[in-house]
């Protein structure tokens, strides 16, 4: 009885969930607007087959063409005294043409035979008016098609212009000569299809290295274990900032100095082939490779000293470097003639070079100083009695949470231009310090406080977030911020190549074996080296896999992106469509559809071999 | 030496796997731990070189507290702690020479791992080691191209590169059949007899305790239930460590 009952309510089930399913595609029909009845009108098939007919004949090669004009006089209207002596005997031997009659008026027919023509041909036969043979000026639309012997007969109608002089009828007979070359379409799709594909590989190459270190912070097995107490958490959260400033600073100082040396080219060579040796061997003895005894503080202070003059020698080095390759490359960019492009390679290279060493600097000086920072911290925690810690924290907790939720305010201001400061910044150094000091007044001042996990949860909410916005509208942003073309598409593949792979890398971070790890972190390993040698041999292979996956994306998301200004061959692409020029749009598309074949198979031939 | 006091281990979910042991070891001692598996072995053993954080109690070696130890003195107190695993916890990816010389790595300044670079000694050291357990010629191979008991030789070999003063085996034959299991066992003995390497050593056949250890603790639900010679092993004290259903084998 009981069984019964539920198999009954088992089949309403199924009938109210067939019911709903049957809703949803009714809706899903209505919605997008399925309507099969266009696709059979007239109108549209004609239209579709025109369309296909056009896109199977890609505009892609053509010949040189040699034109021979011939013609054939007769008079419109016919002479007074039907006298048509004037008119010669046609050359028989070359292509020639027989009308008959050899006299009509306007809107009369005449009988037009060509013979000696070459065959199979299709030519334009048109009326030249006045008694000039070679005028240029021609009527009618009609054109003939020869057989086999290149003979062909039709019917002309003689248009409404009279002259007393004999006029002409006239076939135009255009032959290929030489061998097929490529169209002007074909050489701009190759130009644009090698653009997108190196598009795609830079966006991919700048994408990996991005992603790479960050994958490492967004994945949850190394980032649990993180923990430190909040002395030294809020250290370095205040070492962040002024290391950052301080780096910038100081490495821009470096460059100004730099400047005016780099111009001498002999300056620049010499700088750079003497500071490799003098940071080499400052760091050598800074940081000996094998450490047994714990070393006196006089020499760890006289050790950071060296270390830190060997950066500012090696920031010199990199000015220099930058200084080098821009003389070198203004040197040499005539004389490497269609070569020319590895100059403006060399020179936009310095230009990155110079540009990114003082964020360069900045990021280590930030680091460095909030890793000596947290260090110190987790000193003072250790080695001081509970009350003063506590104090402590109360002090530099505030002073953190100030910091923070200061700069947030001054980065809300510059956004919304709110122009109130005491809302948009003193306000949030008040909360900030408040919430700092809530956070020391209620933990335990030695407790340690989960800061791996919070770095983690941030992270992984910006990927995250940064993920859900295509490449195509990221795209939209690049185009504003850098102009028009691939330059602007390379940017948005990027940066969407970052989000993607930091999520597809951690991912596989988070499932290595545990064991590996394990063991080398009981060597004594700290954590960067368990990340060197116990994660990275195990997540190389998917990491090429995923490197690989992510080009074929970029190459086919490049092949678009120029829809909304990226450059690349999707510019081409769109404008050939606007313009309704489909045969050119479909050399395009071929050329896309290949190389998408191609980066797949490649991709996959690559995939089994390494991994 | 080292102390072991009132040590109590209570994971997250509330299990208790260590429940107020303590026992001393002297120097250049080979005490084998046993018990059922998830009598919490393994965790005693973890907790000694802080992979895992003990809830309560102490661990002191030659005075000094472990327990207590900031990450920069743990480093310090791990490097002169081998470890040996029951799985082997090679990284299969890396080449045999790169395995053993990662037991380096207390020792390397981290800057200088970015590199990958260890410096000549210790790459003679590690053909040393690999040389002492009789596989110098799969140095170049991959580690997961090894057999079990080739594998366990090369975590051994790792071990030995931190010039250890103490090894902690977990489990190291468990893996291995009963050949290769006396050939490890052999090894340890040998660091430990003619090193003077304390070795604590978990075992599940009461065998090999007989044959190579001086001493046995037996943990059962987390407490010490036995501790003294392994000839004092009767059957009653067999039923008291194993349960009472629990018959011996081998």
């Amino acid at each position: 009885m009981k069984e019964k009952k539920s198999s009954a309510w088992k089949s309403i089930q199924f009938g109210l969930a067939v019911l709903l399913g049957l809703f949803v595609y009714a809706y899903g029909f209505d919605v997008t607007k399925v309507n099969l009845e266009e696709l059979r009108s007239e109108r549209r098939q004609q239209s579709l087959t025109r369309v296909t007919r056009t896109l199977a004949q890609p505009d892609l090669i053509t010949y040189d063409k040699q034109e021979a004009i011939v013609n054939s006089p007769l008079y419109v209207p016919c002479p007074a005294d039907n006298n048509l002596s004037a008119i010669p005997a046609a050359d028989t031997a070359a292509a020639y043409l027989a009308i008959t009659p050899a006299c009509a008026n306007p809107g009369e027919t005449v009988q037009v035979e060509g013979f000696n023509f070459p065959p199979n041909i299709i030519g334009p036969i048109r009326f030249v008016p006045g008694s000039d043979p070679l005028n240029v000026v021609t009527l009618g639309r009609e054109s003939i098609k020869t057989d086999g012997d290149g003979h062909f007969i039709t019917s002309f109608v003689i248009p409404d212009r009279i002259s007393e002089e004999p006029q002409h009828i006239r076939v135009t007979i255009s032959e290929n000569v030489g061998s097929p070359r490529f169209t002007q379409n074909a050489k701009d799709t190759w130009d644009k299809i090698i653009e997108t594909v190196f598009m795609a590989l830079l966006a991919t190459t700048a994408g990996t290295i991005l992603a790479f270190p960050l994958s490492f912070i967004a994945a949850r097995n190394l980032m649990k274990s993180v923990r430190s107490p909040l002395t030294s958490v809020a250290l370095s959260v205040l070492g962040w900032p002024i290391g950052m400033g301080l780096g910038y600073y100081i490495v821009n100082q470096i460059g100004i100095f730099t400047i005016p040396l780099a111009e001498n080219i002999f300056t620049n060579l010499i700088s750079v082939a003497v500071t490799p040796f003098i940071f080499w061997y400052a760091v050598r003895w800074a940081l000996p490779q094998e450490e047994i005894k714990i070393p006196s503080p006089s020499l760890r202070l006289t050790r950071l000293l060296v270390l830190f003059i060997a950066i500012l020698v090696a920031f010199f080095g990199f000015f220099q470097l930058a200084g080098l390759a821009t003389n070198i490359s203004l040197g040499i960019e005539k004389a490497l003639g269609s070569f020319g492009f590895l100059a403006t390679f060399l020179f936009q290279v310095s230009d990155i070079l110079r540009i990114i060493t003082p964020a360069l600097g900045a990021l280590a000086a930030g680091g460095t100083l909030a890793n000596f920072l947290g260090h110190l911290g987790q000193r003072i925690s250790e080695k001081n009695a509970t009350a003063r810690v506590k104090t402590t924290n109360l002090i530099l907790a505030a002073l953190a949470g100030a910091t923070v939720l200061g700069l947030l305010g001054a980065l809300v201001e510059w956004l919304y231009q709110v122009g109130q400061f005491e809302y948009t910044f003193w306000a949030p150094v008040l909360i900030g310090a408040g919430l700092g000091l809530l956070l020391a007044a209620f933990t335990q001042p030695k407790d340690t406080l989960p800061t791996g996990m919070v770095v983690y949860s941030i992270t992984r909410t910006i990927v995250n977030a940064l993920r859900s916005v295509e490449a195509l509208v990221m795209a939209i942003v690049f185009v504003i911020a850098v102009g028009i073309g691939p330059f602007a598409g390379m940017m948005a593949l990027g940066l969407h190549t970052i989000v993607s792979l930091v999520k597809l890398y951690s991912e596989q971070v988070e499932s290595i074996m545990p064991g590996p790890l394990e063991a080398i972190t009981a060597t004594g390993a700290n954590r960067l080296q368990t990340i060197i040698y116990a994660v990275i041999p195990q997540v190389i292979p998917p990491y090429i896999s995923y490197t690989m996956y992510r080009w074929d994306i970029n190459v086919r998301m490049s092949t678009i992106i120029g829809f909304v200004g990226g450059g690349g061959i999707g510019f081409l692409l769109q404008q050939n469509i606007n313009l309704l020029n489909y045969r050119a749009a479909s050399t395009q598309m071929i050329a896309i559809a290949i190389v998408v074949a191609s980066m797949d198979y490649i991709s996959s031939v690559l995939r089994e071999k390494y991994v | 030496m080292l102390q072991v006091k009132n040590l109590t281990k209570i994971y997250d979910g509330g299990v208790k796997a260590l429940d107020n042991v303590s026992f001393e070891v002297p120097d250049g001692q080979f005490l084998a731990v046993i018990g059922l598996s998830g009598s919490g072995k393994s965790t005693l053993l973890r907790c000694i070189n802080r992979l895992i954080d003990p809830t309560e109690g102490q661990i002191l070696w030659d005075g000094e507290d472990i327990t207590a130890a900031s990450p920069e003195e743990m480093r310090r107190i791990r490097r002169k702690i081998g470890m040996v695993f029951q799985h082997f916890n090679l990284v299969h990816r890396s080449k045999v020479i790169t395995n053993v010389l990662a037991g380096r790595l207390g020792y390397v300044n981290p800057a200088w791992s970015l590199l990958n670079r260890f410096s000549k000694e210790d790459m003679e050291k590690a053909v040393k080691q690999l040389e002492r357990v009789g596989i110098a010629d799969k140095a170049n191979q991959r580690a997961d191209e090894l057999s079990g008991g080739q594998q366990q030789r090369v975590g051994i070999a790792r071990a030995l590169m931190q010039d250890p003063k103490m090894i902690l085996a977990d489990e190291p034959v468990a893996s291995l059949d009963p050949v290769l299991a006396h050939s490890i066992m052999k090894h340890l003995e040998e660091i430990n007899k003619k090193d003077g390497v304390t070795v604590l050593c978990s075992l599940h056949f009461l065998d090999l305790v007989h044959r190579y250890a001086d001493r046995v603790i037996a943990l059962n639900q987390g407490q010490l239930v036995f501790e003294g010679s392994p000839r004092d092993i009767d059957d009653k004290k067999f039923k008291d460590i194993y349960g009472r259903d629990a018959e011996r084998v081998g």
